[in-house]
């Protein structure tokens, strides 16, 4: 692999070719906010907070940091006042499902947001897949995913496949940002008829659930 | 089976030998629009009545690909008159026959009339709406039976394909297309040259070419009349792009929707392994490919090319970033050129007649004709091919005829549903790709929609916004969550519920969806939003600071009731209303219960022109009802001119 020189906000970088600019940025020591990367999975691109503006050969174009590769002699800035608006709108978005989210609290006082500025939305899911690439990349068990298009997507867990396969896994409940994914799977365990007595209280596990690193 | 090109041409002039060019030849359009208009009904009509005037063996009626003129539909071409009829019914049939096709007489009261002049027309090139088109592609289709390959041949078909085999490298092929400076016809707009160049230089024996069918815009329908009506004409520029970039599989995705488009092509792709097109060692020049048809399931963002990539490979049609681009990373990860239906069908065309002849039309950037779907408030509703440069007022006016009635045009919607809104004063820019995006719209893939003076700006964006709501795939932040909020704050404003602050969080929430989304159905989305509020950006003022819709159109701000003064008692408007919401009865005057009224309109449009009655009323109070008893009207019957009064 080929080094490629590139500068980011002013600071010259030297990455490894086929890296992205989150990865190269963050090896500089300059933080890019995301809530959907996440360093084991496939680059998603869905929550676009790590937008950052472009510049190369006279173009200037706006990217996910998360997914674009990185490019010899690349100029990048990951803040402006167009980037800083975005992350903030972006922001407000997303805390309409997730108010009390602290990855989203944290964004919305770097950023400005105002967590009430778009009305509350009944659901505590963002959308960031990472419960669902998880599952599917690293423990490659499909067990939960995406459901419906545009607004009304949602993420569910199959049945057929969480009845046997999650009890004792459990690894996506630390990686979701704003807890929902505990809070559903709590939910549906407590709506089963009879919970099987070989199985530990489930708080008890969620405690325990081994943190993916 | 061909073999060679000495066989192709031997196999033509067998097939036009077998032709009488003065015999006559009887063609129906069977495109779409024309079949819903009973096109099928004519061409049996046809066969039956040729049976019946004993002149089987001596001329058949044939369905072809569509000409165009939907509005006028069913269009009948009967040869070598060229008689070109217009509204055919079976009823018309006998009297083609019998004057036409046995006496060489024109039917005079099935021509186009021109609506000034009262001239008649007899060919299709006499008629306006042809006359001032540039009908590169679809010039063809009235003239081929889509189903049969052997029109398609007679015409030249596949001659561009043997001359590629043949006589060019797959370097002068690609070289050539750059040079006729074809842009996608999709909507990106990106040189196709340049396209097929990155694919033809990316590493890996495994590549794929595919036909981009997956026709999506509301109301248009360009590359769906190419596929129902020329299908060969696709599959010929597919095969010479698939030899350009050295694949040997190709796939056109076409949505699951166009069932006549699926029946043809697939026709077409049998018909050309029969003869030697598709399959091993086309035409005996060594060179393999084959096609296969996928059909999409329905999902408008499966047009974009990286979610039709996924799609392709059953997996949910979403987008992914790019790079990297599909000519290194597409299909299967194999290096993959997508283009649209019409981009592929220029192809031909610039192989056989040289990149000079193509981009002698068009602009200085954007070269070649394109098919725009003409529809909405326009006289004449169709598909028109016009050389690129062409200005939107000459489209209009001079192809479309302007606007029905005697109402006023208010603006043209051109590129789909993440397009843009053009007024009146903006009508005199040439059509090319970066012309419209600067007049604040976009190309897209040649929809183009005419509004007139009733329809609501706003209405509009929240009409498009909510069609782009429906079909955003969700991946991305900015686009599923900014366009949900621009449709909730546009119903807002159109339902009366506007306030102050609503047009900068929309122009807000339009930059952050614009530039941060991953694809471009976000990236495009709020283009209805922005450009009426760059143009009409006092409707949105009226709607939120004065509660009125000046189109009179939202239901939520307008009101119907009837001037007690000029109302006649004529009882048309209270057997229409919809709704029971009129009272009235003979020489009574007419009242509109608002409680019960549900703003249709039907009273005004129904109420006669000469009485006027019915007013349209917003953000003004609703007079109250007469009090019963002055609601008669006695009327003075023996006097010449009948006089009314109220008591």
């Amino acid at each position: 692999m080929s080094n490629v020189s590139l500068q980011i906000d002013g600071k010259a970088v030297s990455a490894k070719e086929g890296m992205t600019l989150l990865e190269a940025a963050r090896g500089a020591g300059i933080s890019i906010p995301t809530v959907c990367y996440h360093e084991k999975l496939e680059p998603f691109g869905g929550c676009r907070l790590c937008v950052v503006e472009v510049e190369a050969g006279g173009r200037k174009s706006l990217v996910a940091a998360c997914t674009h590769p990185v490019q010899q002699d690349q100029t990048v800035n990951t803040r402006s006042k167009q980037i800083d608006g975005i992350r903030k709108v972006l922001t407000e978005q997303l805390l309409a499902y997730a108010p009390e989210s602290e990855v989203l609290q944290a964004l919305a006082r770097e950023y400005k947001a105002d967590k009430d500025r778009f009305p509350r939305e009944p659901s505590f899911c963002i959308l960031c897949g990472l419960c669902v690439r998880y599952c599917a990349e690293v423990k490659q068990k499909y067990a939960v995913g995406f459901v419906d298009r545009g607004p009304s997507r949602e993420i569910s867990f199959v049945p057929e496949l969480a009845a046997t396969e999650c009890w004792d896994c459990k690894q996506c409940f630390p990686l979701c940002p704003t807890s929902a994914l505990q809070a559903a799977f709590v939910l549906t365990r407590s709506l089963r008829a009879s919970p099987s007595p070989a199985r530990p209280a489930l708080n008890k596990q969620v405690e325990t659930a081994p943190v993916p690193e | 089976m061909i073999n060679s090109p000495a066989e192709l041409e031997q196999r033509r002039q067998e097939i036009l030998s077998g032709r009488d060019a003065g015999k006559p030849r009887v063609s129906v359009c069977a495109g779409a629009g024309c079949l819903a208009t009973g096109a099928s009904e004519v061409i049996s009509a046809f066969n039956a009545e040729i049976e019946k005037q004993g002149l089987t063996g001596e001329v058949r009626a044939k369905g072809t690909g569509c000409p165009g003129f939907c509005e006028r539909g069913p269009v009948v071409v009967v040869d070598p008159q060229q008689a070109c009829y217009l509204q055919v019914t079976p009823d018309d049939v006998p009297e083609i026959v019998a004057q036409t096709i046995k006496e060489n007489k024109i039917v005079e009261r099935l021509l186009y009339t021109d609506p000034t002049t009262k001239e008649k027309a007899v060919r299709e090139s006499d008629i306006p709406f042809y006359k001032n088109q540039e009908r590169n592609i679809i010039g063809n289709n009235i003239k081929i039976d889509p189903k049969s390959i052997d029109d398609y041949l007679a015409l030249g078909g596949y001659s561009a394909l043997a001359k590629a085999l043949f006589q060019m490298s797959s370097e002068q092929v690609v070289e050539e297309v750059r040079k006729s400076g074809l842009r996608g016809r999709g909507g990106g707009g990106f040189p196709t040259g340049i396209k097929w160049d990155a694919a033809r230089n990316a590493p890996g024996d495994t590549k794929y070419v595919i036909v981009n069918a997956d026709e999506g815009d509301p109301g248009a329908f360009m590359d769906r009349a190419v596929l129902e009506g020329n299908p060969h004409s696709i599959l010929e520029g597919l095969i010479i792009g698939a030899y350009a970039i050295g694949a040997n599989e190709g796939y056109v995705y076409v949505r699951q929707e166009y069932p006549l488009a699926l029946e043809n092509v697939g026709i077409a792709i049998r018909q050309a392994r029969e003869n030697g097109f598709l399959g091993k060692n086309i035409l005996g020049s060594g060179f393999d490919f084959d096609v296969k048809v996928h059909r999409g399931a329905g999902a408008f963002v499966c047009g974009e090319e990286t979610a039709l990539l996924l799609s392709l490979e059953g997996r949910p049609g979403e987008p992914r970033s790019r790079p990297p681009f599909p000519a290194t990373k597409g299909l299967w990860g194999k290096p993959t050129n997508i283009n649209n239906v019409e981009t592929w069908a220029n192809v031909p065309l610039i192989i056989n007649r040289g990149a000079d002849w193509f981009n002698q039309f068009g602009t200085a950037k954007s070269k070649g004709t394109k098919i725009f779907s003409l529809v909405g408030k326009i006289r004449n509703t169709g598909l028109v091919e016009v050389p690129m440069g062409v200005t939107l007022r000459d489209i209009i006016y001079k192809i479309g005829d302007g606007i029905p009635g005697d109402r006023k045009f208010k603006a043209v919607q051109t590129g789909g549903p993440a397009g843009g809104c053009i007024p009146e004063e903006h009508l005199d820019i040439p059509v090319d790709f970066d012309e419209l995006i600067k007049a604040g719209a976009i190309m897209g893939s040649g929809g183009m929609i005419v509004m007139d003076q009733d329809t609501c700006m706003v209405d509009v964006a929240r009409y498009f916004v909510n069609f782009l709501t429906q079909e955003s795939c969700g991946k991305c932040s900015p686009c599923r969550e900014g366009i949900k909020q621009m449709h909730r704050i546009l119903t807002n404003i159109t339902e009366g519920r506007g306030k102050d602050g609503d047009i900068e969080l929309l122009e807000e929430l339009a930059m952050s969806t614009g530039s941060a989304s991953l694809c471009a159905l976000g990236r495009s989305a709020p283009n209805p939003v922005l450009s009426t509020l760059r143009h009409f950006r006092q409707e949105y003022e009226a709607h939120i600071r004065e509660k009125r819709c000046p189109a009179f159109s939202c239901k939520e701000l307008v009101s119907y009731y009837i001037d007690p003064e000029k109302c006649e008692a004529c009882l048309i408007c209270f057997r229409k209303c919809t709704s029971e919401a009129i009272q009235g009865a003979k020489h009574r005057i007419h009242v509109i219960d608002q409680a019960k009224c549900n703003k249709c309109g039907t009273c005004f449009e129904v109420c006669p022109s000469r009485f006027g009655a019915v007013m349209r009323l917003s953000a003004e109070p609703v007079p109250g009802p007469l009090p019963d008893e002055l609601r008669i009207i006695v009327r003075k019957k023996k006097a010449k001119n009948e006089q009314r009064e109220t008591i």
